[in-house]
């Protein structure tokens, strides 16, 4: 098939099938030069920036939400539209008719929906009541169907966060075939599927199928509507780069006006509209100033993205995130490298807009990356701490080179599967729920199998392992049987047609399973196994506290002895969760992530036996203990490149904070250094990690003075946060993690 | 390569180390200290019978886990305390991380130029050589030894062509003159070896270690350099003249 738009192209299997990977692998030109070519923030960028910053400064000052529509439920038309600033936008589309003016989406809850309006403030319009008194939402069916055994594992926070009342997300519409085909082709194709399925037997999986596929064609309709109301025809290929960005920001605020999924991914674009943008520069008719701009203001789309959450979510969370994460670089499996000018583009954002989490920029390393590249990368920081690294070398053989991530560390083809997004369970809680027997002391809950509590003046190492091996069988069968119910209710409720209709009919599903406090199962089975941990009992017989005494080797220090019991934890966690089989044949994976929430894991779980107090946080992800590393940063990553991203496909977090003065005397220095540290840690086949450089003294002040620093973006786990956004006690639990400093 | 039983006091261990020598570096913190500097920063590496004892093996066996973090420029470096205090273990932990084409780096002070310390220097890829001050009298009065010691280790390594970085830290009222930097830079033009040198701004933050071990600090009273004249004195140092 041929297109006038199309003009310019290399041609390839693209033109005869939805595949973009093909049509970047045939057209996009490989850039290894340096980032001298970058053009700046143009004046009309920095008009623009000023009256979001502006905007900002409003929403703070409301509370953190600028303002709701009640009355409105929403959808891709429902809204009329909206803009900053419509004389200067050059790309367009908001998700109510004001920036920063939320929604409400009460298909995952009407509950959450309810309180997060009246917790600003507001009153859910009886408007919206009522039109969802005879409806179900996903949080009325998974309720429905959850067990007893469920709702108490629940309960105490042995599994938690689990997306029961709100969006599951995690899931990346591939948002440039709109740009690439227009949706009419889009359309097409799914028709063609439907008609196609009719030849099968009819059974749940077709009939599931068959319904989904007409809400994807819907869907794509009312995404050509949405852009008409914008004065957009999308029904036909982009014609040139801004019309290509355009197209792909209407498919991306489609999703979000759909869905409110806890992280709602871009994908990975820059090299895709590089391809754009350079035909449009050998035309004549683009500058770098124009493509800069071009990408500026996207971003600026991209940055005043919201959901509307309760407070505590936000609590829990840092802020409200939306995880619009943004792969970029990598390499493709030709061995050309993926980065493109337009890959510098994206993260000069961070100069030309400033600073900030979102979106969520991240760097998809290999050793094999241009150079310049990997410096520029570095840089960028060393200046503002707002970009995260994943290893390409380790995912690139698994999900080949069209990859993106969703959320922090969820690594997907783009198009082409999806996952089920399951939260996690607390490990450490775990631990202490087997050693006294079925009784979670924080709750006050029976829970689990119901046994004796463990006996003895000293914990034995092979007792405990035993006792923990029983309960971790029995919560890993309920974990999984709780997610299956938890998905075949978000797919009957509230299914991601938008963003489904930008995947290939036929995907493949990973059911995200999820652990919390790694690094204190380690270093507390490390204390039993190679110190004394004498238990103490409250008056009811419960073992409430530990005292531990001797020396024991601790995560984070490059010691196999104890570092060998993580790896072997995770190992053994998703060997347990295979066994029980998961709804729509989802491939089990597993993360070591906890984004902010290590400091609510630790608040509901007890003194564990490595010294950590009661209600103290975890360490985020599978980062050591914080100030328990002894020799070191290279020492504190050696331990977690240690963890196999075989068993953790899921992603491995890493948050990795160093001081300047640590990293080199001079400036390029450190820039160099931070690329051997980058490319040595890689190499040990480490799956990510999240850099700031920075001095704790800097979020001290800010912590002191939050006005002065509205700007101070930091990375925590997986993703970004504006420091000011976290609440004073994740302000505090980030001030006290290990920062590597000079000796 | 045959090991020896010879083990050696280490005070800690630092994984990610940028500033004592090229590239990163894994560095050896050694045990133990002849001189007594008034502007040290590390008094609790003085004593030589603290620490912790290792074999050679042990060091280079946690060594080579950095190696990807090494490429063309990065290494071991044994730092202190004053390695050359135990010149054996330095010089087999030096070979076996030879024998593991691991680039080596010795932080001296230069103070001990013995048939051992020469032998140390068989299996040194780069010196970091820290000379206290450009005048006989400052080392006496403030170091604890004579000039001409280091003086004539510099001269050894001129002669077996290892690369030196002269270092010197900066304490106002002693040396941050424009006569101890073109004593430093003459100094360096006469040993070809030397390709770099740096100049370390005085520092206090060690304060903490010296009432902790309840030892008076000598230069306490002295200021830190500022920015300024540590600019100015970079500046005078790569003059060209």
């Amino acid at each position: 098939m041929q297109h006038k738009n199309w003009n310019g192209f290399n041609g390839g299997a693209w033109q005869d099938e939805i595949n973009v990977r093909d049509f970047i692998q045939t057209n996009y030109k490989a850039y290894e030069g340096d980032a001298k070519f970058l053009a700046g923030a143009t004046e009309r960028t920095k008009g623009m920036m000023k009256k979001l910053e502006s905007l900002f400064m409003l929403e703070r000052q409301y509370g953190g939400v600028l303002d709701i529509d009640t009355a409105t439920v929403s959808s891709l038309t429902s809204y009329a539209p909206g803009y900053i600033d419509k004389e200067n936008e050059i790309i367009v589309g908001m998700q109510t008719n004001r920036p920063l003016k939320r929604g409400v989406n009460p298909f995952g809850g009407m509950r959450m929906a309810r309180q997060a309006c009246e917790a600003y403030g507001y009153k859910l319009s009886t408007k919206v009541e009522e039109e969802f008194k005879f409806r179900t939402t996903h949080n009325d069916g998974v309720f429905r169907a959850y067990t007893d055994e469920m709702r108490a594992a629940r309960k105490c926070h042995v599994i938690t966060g689990l997306p029961d009342a709100y969006g599951r997300g995690r899931i990346i519409g591939d948002y440039r075939r709109v740009a690439l085909y227009g949706v009419n082709k889009l359309i097409e194709e799914k028709k063609k599927d439907k008609a196609r399925l009719a030849e099968n037997a009819f059974n749940t999986d077709e009939i599931r199928l068959n319904e989904e596929l007409y809400q994807q064609i819907a869907f794509l309709g009312y995404m050509k509507e949405m852009a008409a109301m914008y004065g957009f025809d999308i029904s036909e290929p982009a014609s040139n780069a801004r019309e290509a960005i355009q197209w792909t920001y209407f498919a991306y605020l489609g999703a979000i006006k759909e869905q409110n999924g806890a992280a709602m991914s871009l994908g990975r674009t820059s090299t895709f509209f590089d391809i754009y943008i350079e035909r449009d520069i050998a035309n004549g008719t683009l500058t770098e100033e124009g493509a800069q701009e071009l990408m500026d203001d996207f971003v600026m789309k991209l940055r005043i993205a919201r959901h509307l959450r309760t407070p505590e979510y936000n609590e829990l969370f840092g802020g409200d995130p939306m995880w619009i994460t943004e792969a970029v670089g990598g390499m493709g499996e030709d061995g050309r490298t993926l980065v493109t000018k337009n890959s510098y583009r994206m993260l000069n954002t961070l100069y030309t807009l400033g600073s900030s989490p979102e979106p969520n920029l991240t760097v998809l390393w290999s050793t094999s990356l241009p150079e310049n590249f990997k410096k520029f990368c570095a840089k960028v920081s060393a200046d503002t701490d707002s970009i995260q690294y994943e290893n390409d070398d380790v995912m690139r053989p698994i999900y080949g080179d069209d990859y993106a991530i969703a959320c922090c560390v969820s690594a997907m083809k783009v198009g082409k599967q999806m996952q089920f997004f399951g939260a996690r369970c607390n490990l450490a809680k775990l631990l202490l729920i087997a050693i006294n027997g079925g009784y979670d002391t924080t709750s006050g809950m029976h829970i689990g199998p119901q046994m004796p509590v463990l006996t003895g003046d000293k914990l034995d190492y092979n007792t405990v392992m035993e006792r923990y091996e029983i309960y971790l069988c029995w919560l890993c069968r309920l974990y999984v049987n709780t997610m299956n119910i938890i998905h075949y209710m978000h797919d009957k409720y509230a299914y991601e047609k938008t963003q489904m209709a930008l995947h290939d009919t036929y995907v493949d599903r990973f059911m995200a399973f999820g652990i919390a406090g790694l690094s204190v199962v380690a270093d507390s089975l490390s204390a039993i196994k190679f110190a004394n941990v004498t238990p103490v009992k409250d008056e009811n017989g419960f073992i409430t506290d530990f005292v531990t005494t001797g020396d024991f080797p601790k995560f984070g220090n490059d010691d196999d002895r104890v570092d060998l019991i993580a790896k072997e934890m995770t190992h053994r966690v998703i060997t347990e969760l295979r066994k029980t089989p998961t709804y729509r044949k989802a491939i089990h994976t597993l993360s070591v992530l906890t984004i902010t929430s290590n400091v609510m894991y630790g608040k509901h779980t007890g003194a564990t036996p490595d010294g950590r107090k009661a209600a103290a946080p975890f360490a985020p992800g599978a980062n050591p203990m914080h100030n328990r590393e002894e020799n070191g940063a290279l020492a504190s990553l050696n331990s977690v490149a240690k963890l196999d991203y075989d068993d953790c496909r899921d992603g491995i977090s890493n948050t990795f904070s160093i001081t300047p003065e640590a990293l080199g005397r001079t400036a390029d220095e450190r820039i160099d250094n931070l690329v051997t540290i980058l490319d040595g840690y890689f190499a040990k086949k480490a799956h990510h990690i999240n850099v700031n450089v920075l001095n704790r003294e800097t979020l001290m002040k800010a912590y002191e003075d939050p006005e002065a620093y509205p700007n101070l973006t930091i990375r925590v786990s997986g993703y970004a946060v504006n420091f000011h956004k976290l609440s004073r006690e994740q302000q505090r639990e980030v001030i006290s993690r290990t920062f590597h400093e000079s000796v | 390569m045959s090991e020896t039983a010879v083990t050696g006091r280490v005070h800690s261990l630092q994984s990610l180390g940028t500033l004592d020598g090229p590239g990163v570096r894994f560095v050896v913190f050694m045990q133990g200290c002849p001189l007594r500097c008034g502007c040290c920063h590390n008094p609790d590496t003085w004593s030589p019978s603290a620490g912790t004892v290792y074999t050679p093996r042990e060091i280079a066996d946690k060594v080579v886990r950095y190696r990807e973090y090494f490429k063309e420029d990065g290494g071991i470096t044994i730092s202190g305390g004053e390695p050359l205090l135990q010149p054996d273990f330095v010089r087999e932990v030096f070979s076996l991380c030879h024998a593991e084409g691991i680039n080596t780096c010795l932080d001296t002070s230069g103070c001990i130029l013995s048939a051992a310390s020469k032998a140390v220097l068989d299996v040194t890829d780069r010196v970091l050589l820290d000379i206290k001050y450009t005048t006989d009298a400052l080392y006496r009065e403030n170091v604890g030894c004579g000039i001409e010691t280091p003086l004539a280790f510099l001269d050894y390594l001129s002669e077996k062509r290892i690369p030196v970085t002269l270092r010197q830290v900066i304490i106002p009222t002693h040396n941050d003159n424009a006569e101890n930097i073109l004593a430093l830079r003459e100094i360096a033009k006469q040993h070809p070896n030397v390709d770099k040198i740096e100049l370390l701004p005085f520092r206090k933050i060690c304060q903490v270690k010296y009432d902790k071990l309840s030892i008076p600090f000598r230069f306490g009273h002295l200021p830190e350099p500022t920015r300024e004249s540590m600019l100015a004195l970079e500046n005078l140092l790569h003059e060209n003249t």
